[in-house]
């Protein structure tokens, strides 16, 4: 091909300043196993809203003449639970609390716990002394018993599961988001901040939460697998979601029995948790690197 | 003589390195340390890494708050009689790391005028400030406005840095290291850009470097650390040429020479500096000096003048006048 003006980039377009979102999400569309893993949250997100328009049957109804039927009986493509109920269903169904239990705590823990995390980590000394050994007590509790003890002192219910797995996550990440910010706050463009005479809490906003949120972001997203699978148990142990709702965690936990006699069956919930992990986690991982400008 | 534009007033900056009630370490990075700066003048300081050169910038623009001591503009005491955000637009600093001072995530023209917005100016005004001080550093606001830190060559960010401390219309400039990094013929061209600067806008600089052949260049008067102490200061040409302090003519000695007969055949200074948590009695530099005598063990020196607006901390010049 000849070389003409028309095909050679004039340098006016290169060095044209791109908005900084139009850049990431250029960079963003380059990574196909993100953008992958994007679609496949994408339409667990639109499967849990539609559900009720894609299920094929009823997810509380069952029938016990079909319990325990395999993958691909007639009518039931991916087979019935051990109370004769469409797997298929009770699947999408529970999309719906799983994404919930899994995504919501995690988003709550990831505001409160950035914004402990980077006070700590920005103010420094003392403040963060205190801050971090007081998570610590938190954090030294294992994540399970601490989720347990809480539901088990509030009670059973969705909203009391949601406070104690948000508790269960503060502290973890608290702990990220100081580390990230502690190292952030060392960095001379901070120091030159300082200099002009700025605020704290405005250099916190202009110069800190873009270079820390980023990477405890990323974390927080691969909280989200173990938050469906904490709900899991709480529910396992009557503290969390109750049956007959459809709950991936929960489907598990009562399909654990049918493990010697339906065994793809039983895996199909678990399928579907590692699903929503994986494609959530790559897909945090890859916003992360397109938000890194040193591309 | 006119008020100094910013002096150091018995400057003392400890830091803690461990251990409680009486074991407590600390390291004495600034110990005592004053000095003035007439209006327009460049002020060179070196020594040795460790000496406490960068402790003393960051006290100077009070990124640190010293333990004891305080600093004075236009003969105001920064905090009581001066406040503090009032005393940021007038001295501003260079850092040496050109990538790690520029927020990775803003554009230039953002960098810049960020300073401009915290004291008042409106976004627009900041930006058009921050165009017209690109263009006086040499980037070409089109091209390099909208640019990340990465996306620039070591040189170019420390215009952008130098820029940026212009964006508050200061009156001094504290460069710690600021050229340092640059390889020479850019370093060159920076050097040149704040010479020019510091003609065009009357600033005061404060030039810190290990690099006497570039301090001796850019600067006035320089002051010599060691060990968190002022060891020399005086004009740049008596300080060269007839320097007063064992110290001093060792550096001096150190700085290569592109005279083979001037070549340096013995290490001027054997070893590092001693530890700062537990400096020498005395004179801090007697372990090392080789022309310590009597009283170097024990008796701290004074500063003694040796010429006009020239003071050695050193007691071989103890027949001069003491001044402090």
């Amino acid at each position: 091909m000849a070389v003409t003006a028309e095909n050679i980039v004039p340098l006016a377009t290169v060095d044209k300043s791109q908005g900084y979102w139009r850049a990431v999400w250029s960079r963003f569309l380059r990574d196909k196993v993100a953008v992958c893993a994007g679609l496949v949250a994408a339409g667990l997100v639109l499967m849990a809203i539609f559900a009720p328009w894609i299920a094929p049957a009823d997810p509380l109804q069952g029938t016990m003449l079909k319990r325990l039927s395999p993958i691909g009986t007639e009518g039931y493509p991916l087979g019935a639970d051990e109370l004769g109920r469409d797997m298929l269903s009770r699947l999408i169904y529970g999309a719906r609390l799983s994404l919930f239990m899994g995504v919501v705590p995690v988003l709550i823990a990831f505001a409160i716990g950035s914004a402990i995390g980077i006070a700590a980590g920005y103010l420094g000394g003392w403040v963060n002394t205190i801050t971090m050994r007081t998570l610590d007590v938190l954090y030294a509790f294992p994540s399970v018993l601490l989720a347990i003890a809480i539901s088990g002192a509030l009670g059973a219910g969705i909203l009391n599961g949601l406070l104690s797995l948000t508790v269960v996550f503060i502290p973890p990440i608290a702990r990220v988001a100081e580390s990230v910010t502690t190292s952030v706050r060392k960095l001379e463009y901070i120091e030159a901040a300082q200099a002009s005479g700025a605020s704290s809490l405005r250099i916190v906003r202009d110069h800190v939460l873009g270079n820390v949120l980023g990477p405890i972001f990323v974390y927080a997203t691969s909280l989200i697998s173990v938050s469906m699978i904490l709900a899991a148990g709480l529910s396992f142990l009557g503290l969390g979601v109750s049956p007959p709702n459809a709950e991936w965690g929960l489907m598990l936990n009562t399909l654990r029995n049918a493990i010697y006699v339906q065994p793809w069956l039983a895996a199909l919930p678990g399928v579907m948790i590692f699903m929503t992990s994986i494609s959530f986690n790559m897909l945090s991982d890859g916003l992360r690197s397109a938000m890194d400008v040193k591309q | 003589m006119n008020t100094p534009i910013l002096s150091a007033h018995n400057l003392v900056k400890h830091f803690s390195a461990g251990g409680f009630g009486a074991k407590r370490k600390v390291v004495r990075a600034v110990d005592d340390v004053s000095f003035e700066l007439a209006r327009g003048e460049t002020l060179g300081v070196v020594g040795e890494s460790g000496c406490g050169k960068s402790t003393t910038a960051r006290l100077l623009v009070q990124l640190l708050t010293p333990n004891s001591g305080s600093v004075r503009f236009d003969g105001k005491v920064v905090g009581p009689e001066l406040p503090l955000k009032a005393f940021r637009r007038q001295v501003q600093m260079v850092f040496q790391d050109s990538f790690a001072s520029l927020n990775p995530r803003m554009t230039m023209i953002d960098s810049i005028a960020f300073g401009p917005t915290v004291h008042g100016a409106s976004a627009a005004e900041a930006r058009r400030k921050a165009q017209d001080l690109l263009d006086r550093v040499g980037l070409d606001p089109a091209r390099f406005g909208g640019r990340y830190a990465h996306e620039l060559s070591g040189g170019q960010r420390q215009r952008v840095n130098i820029a940026r401390a212009l964006a508050f219309d200061p009156q001094v400039i504290v460069l710690d290291e600021a050229v340092s990094a640059l390889d020479k013929s850019v370093e060159a061209q920076v050097l040149n850009l704040l010479m020019d600067l510091r003609r065009e806008r009357g600033l005061t600089y404060v030039f810190i470097s290990h690099d006497l052949n570039v301090v001796r260049h850019i600067s006035d008067r320089v002051m010599v650390m060691y060990l968190g102490e002022v060891a020399e200061i005086g004009p740049a040409s008596s300080l060269y040429t007839a320097p007063r302090h064992p110290y001093t003519k060792a550096l001096l000695a150190a700085m290569p020479s592109l005279d083979p007969d001037r070549r340096t055949h013995e290490a001027p200074l054997a070893g590092d500096p001693p530890n700062p948590i537990d400096p020498p009695s005395g004179c801090r530099f007697h372990t090392r000096c080789a022309q310590a005598f009597g009283p170097c063990a024990t008796q701290v020196p004074s500063q003694f003048a040796v010429a006009k607006g020239h003071l050695a901390a050193c007691h071989l010049n103890r027949s001069e006048e003491t001044v402090a």
